[in-house]
């Protein structure tokens, strides 16, 4: 018995030394570089639409054709979004049971701050989206949370997108393995294959935009969240970067997570950054 | 019941069974081979194909028709539908069979409904 077991372990050595070799290659060719990726990713979506301005990526499906993109322009004359916005805009002003407002939590009083978010924390060692901060801002001041897939999140990130408009996306990743290591994970998790379906966010936001599933055009994933919260008529209502997720995932029979799982934070955090340089557009309409 | 009594049931067995053989049954597996790829919760082959008689196809997959031409063997079409990524990993096709999103009677059905376009 010890003797097997000896020979268990000795093996176990052999394929950890073996291991151990070879790690170091493996690294080197897999080493996480969000500035190459993101130069792919952008590059890989100019190229397929050379007619799309850079900075229309954000309108969704409204910027991959003419037609479309007249919709867009009828619709915001009168966007569906706007009691949303006006509801969000009050809100962020009406002073909380102990006097403070939402603009104590944030930087430059909350306005024009949409493109720092998501950010990594370091000292929580994790991915902080802008509804997470929102939740956390409500807490601290004795304040019950809010559902984070509609109402009066969307109404509050609706608020704070508008006042940041234009202005491009500014994801920073700092120097921590962690951070890195988010990046890396919320890439994983959009080119994961899961479900009843076997779709990966990529199937259709990658290697589909501009095709239609039925009568809907589907989205590129460039910019996809610049425009959120956003009006989708399918939902009769707004919705959050995090009812984008759920509903995505359970659109394709997926287990969708719980708002704001570490790998929703990731992979907001994963897509916001490679659109770094594109204009917030948000809070959008969509079909 | 008497020997004499069966004879009239054995007969109506025997018409039944004649018509299962029959271009009876054949009609009625393409009819809900049809039905299986147009419902929504099932096939829902138009939100990526077009095919003919189907309203508001999608656009990602290639236009359903010609197909005995092109698959002259019904066992590529059913290996298409059980799971296309084997043979063609990138392929958004769902696998259909793998993923038990059809039965095999289903997927037999929807085969029969596609040699006919």
């Amino acid at each position: 018995m010890t003797r097997r077991a000896a020979i268990l372990l000795g093996s176990a050595f052999v394929a950890l030394a073996a291991l151990a070799f070879a790690s170091p290659r493996v690294v080197a060719a897999d080493k996480v570089d969000p500035v190459a990726d993101a130069k792919a990713f952008q590059n890989f979506f100019f190229q397929k639409f050379p007619n799309v301005r850079h900075e229309d990526f954000v309108n969704g499906p409204y910027s991959m054709n003419e037609d479309m993109k007249r919709q867009w322009r009828e619709k915001e004359e009168f966007p569906p979004y706007e009691f949303a916005l006006d509801a969000g805009k009050e809100m962020f002003a009406t002073p909380f049971k102990n006097g403070k407002t939402y603009a104590d939590c944030f930087p430059n009083g909350g306005i024009g701050i949409r493109q720092n978010y998501p950010y990594f924390d370091e000292k929580e060692g994790k991915v902080v989206t802008l509804e997470l901060a929102l939740n956390r801002c409500r807490e601290a001041n004795g304040e019950a949370p809010y559902s984070y897939v509609k109402d009066e999140m969307a109404s509050l990130t609706a608020y704070m997108a508008f006042t940041s408009r234009g202005k491009p996306m500014d994801i920073k990743i700092p120097d921590d393995p962690r951070a890195l290591a988010a990046f890396e994970n919320g890439k994983r998790y959009f080119y994961t294959r899961r479900g009843q379906m076997n779709f990966s966010c990529a199937s259709c936001h990658v290697q589909s935009p501009g095709e239609r599933i039925r009568a809907e055009i589907l989205a590129p994933a460039l910019g996809i969240l610049n425009a959120m919260p956003i009006y989708r008529s399918e939902w009769s209502g707004m919705g959050t970067t995090s009812r984008r997720f759920i509903t995505c995932n359970s659109q394709t029979r997926a287990v969708p997570l719980e708002p704001q799982a570490d790998e929703y934070r990731d992979v907001e955090y994963f897509l916001s950054y490679v659109a770094n340089g594109l204009p917030i557009s948000g809070p959008g309409a969509r079909p | 019941m008497t020997a004499l009594s069966w004879k009239p049931l054995l007969f109506m067995l025997a018409i039944v069974a004649g018509l299962a053989a029959s271009p009876a049954l054949a009609q009625s597996t393409v009819t809900d081979g049809q039905k299986l790829a147009f419902d929504r919760g099932k096939g829902n082959c138009l939100t990526c194909h077009v095919i003919k008689g189907g309203d508001l196809p999608g656009t990602i997959g290639p236009e359903l028709k010609d197909i005995k031409a092109k698959y002259p063997d019904r066992n590529d079409l059913v290996a298409i539908l059980f799971d296309e990524t084997k043979r063609n990993p990138q392929s958004m096709m769902p696998p259909f069979g793998r993923n038990r999103i059809l039965t095999e009677q289903e997927i037999s059905a929807i085969v029969d409904f596609l040699q006919t376009l």
